[in-house]
């Protein structure tokens, strides 16, 4: 038996001349809930959708519950998935469409009320899908992922047009699914929905992962920040210049440069601004951020 | 493959979609049927195209399925469009990621929606042939035309040789109609195609050139329902041609479609 849910290796998918997905490897324990994030268009559904199948990397590999994802028959059968927000036929009722689903995947359709009162369709069960609200279609897509009790949950962006109470039952159910022991792999292109519930964290970005690991690293992991600013327009270049000439990772961002570094390092700083002839508006050491990291991590450099 | 096929039989028998096609079944047959005898003496015509079927014809013991052969070619055009539907709109919907999410054997998806659409065309030929037997049945003595030779064994044989050439044709229709909608991934572009294609580019193309007339796919399956050449008519399709040349065409079609089915990325 594998000791990770997911694992994949130099993961790539190709369009075009674009890459969608380029050489993505990370792991994902069994037994976590991981949270895959990542900006519009980083990759995430696509990434999902070479795991299960429904479309062919271009290169590497992968395994899912330890089997290679070449052979997809041998462990969908244990892993429920809703990609791209639900999908359903329009006329059928809830319930129909996952009486449908469970008997093409060979599942036991007794299962289906308790699950749609799970997600809490309970009183809409016979009403037809396109009656139902966006966040309610959700819901279902949720209940149709959970039909074959899954070892592993994929759910691209399940929280996509919920409610904040909705949002709050996402989060309860996977954090009970994963205390019964199943693998949970969740994307978002926010980090703060997914922050609070994820043991563990893969963050994209155009294609490419910046990070995996334990959430509780990526937190280690976080510099504090110094924000500086001069009297004067034109003076952020030398700002920069003196802060990378120290060897710190700066970047000019809204009107201010930013500085990886120590609070300490402050003080440093404005000795060096004040013999360079610049007097500074503002000298602030930040805290580390989670949001202000993965905005860091994930956006345009 | 069962899986799938119980599932779809699930989604075939939305009441909308069977109904709906049952009852424009039904009334096309009893139509069709009905005109036959209704019009025996019209000088326009009383079968498809102002053709004349006289009592003479219609007194042979293939008489009383006459009608039921002439619907067969309007229950393919059915066929094409529902399985032209049920198979586009996987896509549409965006179902077909949670179709093979549940049963990743992408020809074992195929096979079991064909087989389910191929009993709910299966139910159509049934009821069509009932309705159009029965209301010849009804309706002869009012036309004057003699039933006599159609309760015979030459009757019997008729009626089961029109309604296997009509399973074959309808059934032909349907992979036609599937073929399209996974080509083209949307219903109203693989009906409109296959409907505006059989219908009139076809013709259009026979008008224009009749020896077309032996190598268009739909004038094939065509064939194949009425049986090959109308009797005692000197031109149309021979049946076997039909049967070989069709049979080409619905083979070649169901093998693209497939072989890309298979090999393509799921990305709706
Ligand atoms: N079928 C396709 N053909 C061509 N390019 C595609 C296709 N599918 C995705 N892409 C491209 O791949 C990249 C990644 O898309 P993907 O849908 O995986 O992003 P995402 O992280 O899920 O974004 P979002 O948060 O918006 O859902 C995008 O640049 C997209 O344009
Ligand atoms: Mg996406």
């Amino acid at each position: 038996m594998s000791k990770t849910a997911i694992s994949v290796s130099n993961l790539s998918k190709k369009y075009g001349e674009r890459m969608a997905v380029s050489h993505a490897t990370f792991e994902v324990p069994l037994g976590t809930i991981c949270g895959f994030v990542g900006p519009n268009g980083s990759g995430k559904t696509t990434t999902m959708r070479m795991l299960l199948g429904l479309i062919t990397p271009t290169g590497g590999s992968g395994e899912i519950l330890g089997e290679s994802i070449k052979h997809p028959e041998k462990y969908l059968p244990r892993v429920g998935a809703m990609i791209e927000g639900p999908a359903f036929y329009p006329a059928l009722s809830g319930k129909e469409n996952l009486n449908y689903l469970a008997i093409l995947g060979g599942f036991s359709t007794n299962r289906v009320q308790g699950l749609l009162e799970q997600v809490g369709l309970g009183d809409r069960a016979k009403s037809k899908y396109k009656t139902y609200s966006f966040g309610m279609k959700q819901r279902l897509g949720i209940a149709a992922a959970l039909l074959p009790d899954p070892k592993l949950l994929m759910l691209d962006e399940p929280t996509n047009g919920l409610d904040p109470e909705g949002i709050q039952e996402v989060r309860t159910l996977l954090r009970a699914l994963a205390n019964e022991g199943t693998s949970v792999f969740v994307s978002s292109h926010l980090l703060s929905e997914l922050e609070l519930i994820s043991d563990y964290l893969v963050m994209l970005r155009k294609g490419e992962v910046v990070f995996t690991g334990k959430m509780s690293d990526l937190m280690l992991d976080q510099q504090p920040v110094i924000i500086a600013k001069g009297a004067h327009d034109g003076e952020l270049e030398t700002l920069l210049a003196i802060a990378q000439a120290a060897g710190h990772r700066a970047m000019i961002r809204g009107g201010a440069v930013h500085v990886e570094g120590p609070a300490r390092w402050a003080l440093d700083l404005n000795r060096a601004a004040f013999e360079a002839g610049i007097t500074l508006s503002q000298l602030t050491p930040q805290l580390p951020n989670l949001e202000e990291t993965f905005f860091e991590m994930t956006g345009e450099k | 493959m069962w899986n799938v096929a119980f599932s779809e039989l699930r989604k075939l028998r939305r009441p909308t979609l069977f109904f709906g096609t049952m009852g424009a079944v039904v009334f096309f047959s009893a139509l069709f049927s009905s005109l036959l005898f209704l019009l025996i003496d019209s000088p326009d015509g009383n079968s498809d195209r102002g053709r004349v079927v006289g009592r003479d014809v219609l007194g042979l013991a293939t008489g009383g399925v006459q009608g039921f052969s002439s619907v067969g070619g309007f229950l393919g055009i059915i066929a094409l469009c529902v399985f032209a539907a049920q198979t586009a709109q996987e896509y549409t919907y965006g179902t077909l990621r949670n179709i093979l999410v549940r049963q990743p054997g992408r020809m074992r998806v195929l096979a079991g929606k064909f087989i389910a659409m191929k009993l709910f065309a299966l139910v159509m030929i049934i009821l069509s042939g009932i309705i159009s037997v029965t209301a010849s049945i009804l309706l002869a003595p009012r036309a004057k035309v003699s039933t006599d030779l159609w309760f015979g064994a030459d009757g019997r044989h008729a009626l089961l040789t029109t309604f296997i050439n009509i399973i074959i044709s309808v059934i032909g229709f349907g992979t036609i109609g599937m073929v399209l909608g996974l080509l083209l991934r949307s219903p109203i572009s693989a009906i409109s195609f296959g409907v505006l294609w059989l219908l009139i580019v076809e013709n259009l193309l026979i008008a224009v050139k009749n020896s077309l007339q032996d190598w268009m796919p739909g004038a094939q399956l065509a064939a194949i329902a009425s049986g090959g050449k109308p009797r005692g008519m000197t031109t149309g399709i021979e049946y076997s041609h039909a049967l070989l040349v069709g049979g080409i065409y619905v083979a070649v079609g169901a093998v693209v479609a497939s072989f890309l089915f298979v090999r393509r990325d799921v990305s709706n």
